[in-house]
């Protein structure tokens, strides 16, 4: 391996580890009735949309070269499927894959 | 030790119906391909996964060493865009906690912590009594985590058939995945307006911090939906 992915590697590893473990040592302390569980419930799921948002509208890898037309009717229609099949996550999944890449080409 | 049949349990749920495991794997396989483009032998892309599992964390160190960035630029910037790891950890890991397990299953078991494993372990937690949900944990992060490393291998072998628009329907799969698992999750007035919020600040929040932009628009868009439900149900 060669030395400077190698390091980029282990860098990247600590640097993800120091979130999840410092997570669970302020656990110790929370109870999940408490109100500082809720807001931080809260907080988790905001964050999270943040990114996946932020992932759709400014992309980065693969992603970029999509219109934003095209990634906005993935995200409608996949949303739409969720809903008909009942909320399964499956189907609007790979339906989502399958028509980025033939919707790409039109739009 | 780990109680075998709670943790077979937890491993067995990546094969549900609705399971995530292909969107899961969908991605990594991705990120195989990515791995190997920008010069990773098969060993650095299998310990890559092994070792960060999370996809914006790989993301940003791809992107980091094809610009040249040194060492303590990509720790902090994977440090940032994976600090939503934190408020993940808090909001699960309390479910978990009892006095009967051991302290090291949940140190070791954080680094389970990304989102499919979240959401899954989010929605049967109460099904699981409190003193084994920690092994049912470590069984649905061991699960997600094979998924990923054997998927990063997938990737990188087939990187040499994949064109470029079938790269862009295996990257639109994850965020289509995360969303309809967070419509999916909207049941209380916090869990909608932290959703509905997060997803328009994030955005916006990128114009005047392209680096703070997803911690920000979580922090305001967070304690924003906090207080109005709390509001809401005294």
């Amino acid at each position: 391996m060669s030395v400077n992915i190698l390091l980029s590697i282990l860098v990247t590893s600590v640097a993800t580890y120091i979130s999840r473990f410092l997570g669970v040592l302020s656990s110790v302390r929370i109870k999940e009735s408490s109100k500082i569980f809720r807001w931080f419930n809260c907080l988790a799921y905001a964050t999270l949309a943040a990114l996946i948002a932020r992932t759709i509208v400014f992309p980065v890898g693969a992603l970029l070269e999509a219109s934003y037309l095209s990634r906005i009717l993935v995200i409608l229609l996949s949303l739409g499927i969720f809903f008909i099949t009942k909320k399964n996550f499956v189907y609007p999944t790979v339906f989502s894959a399958i028509s980025m890449t033939i919707i790409n080409n039109y739009f | 030790m780990i109680n075998k049949e709670f943790f077979f349990k937890g491993y067995k749920s990546i094969l549900k119906p609705d399971s995530p495991a292909i969107a899961l794997g969908c991605c990594f396989i991705a990120i195989g391909a990515l791995l190997k483009n920008i010069g990773f032998n098969i060993q650095e892309s299998i310990f890559s996964t092994m070792l960060i599992y999370a996809l914006p964390g790989s993301l940003v160190m791809a992107e980091s060493i094809l610009i040249g960035a040194s060492l303590l630029s990509i720790f902090i910037a994977v440090w940032f865009v994976n600090a939503r790891l934190y408020p993940m950890a808090v909001s699960l890991f309390p479910l978990m906690m009892d006095e009967s397990q051991p302290k090291w299953k949940y140190y070791l078991s954080c680094h389970f912590i990304a989102v499919s494993a979240w959401l899954i372990m989010k929605s049967n937690y109460e099904t699981i009594e409190k003193k084994n949900r920690v092994d049912f944990w470590i069984g649905i992060g061991s699960a997600t985590w094979s998924v990923a490393v054997i998927s990063t291998i997938i990737g990188f072998y087939l990187s040499d058939y994949l064109n470029k628009d079938m790269l862009m329907g295996l990257a639109i799969l994850n965020p289509i995945y995360f969303i309809c698992m967070m419509v999916g999750a909207m049941k209380t007035i916090q869990v909608t307006l932290s959703v509905i919020l997060g997803a328009i600040l994030g955005p916006i929040f990128y114009f005047f911090s392209p680096e703070w932009s997803i911690l920000l628009g979580g922090l305001v868009a967070g304690s924003v939906a906090y207080l109005v439900g709390e509001k809401n149900v005294s």
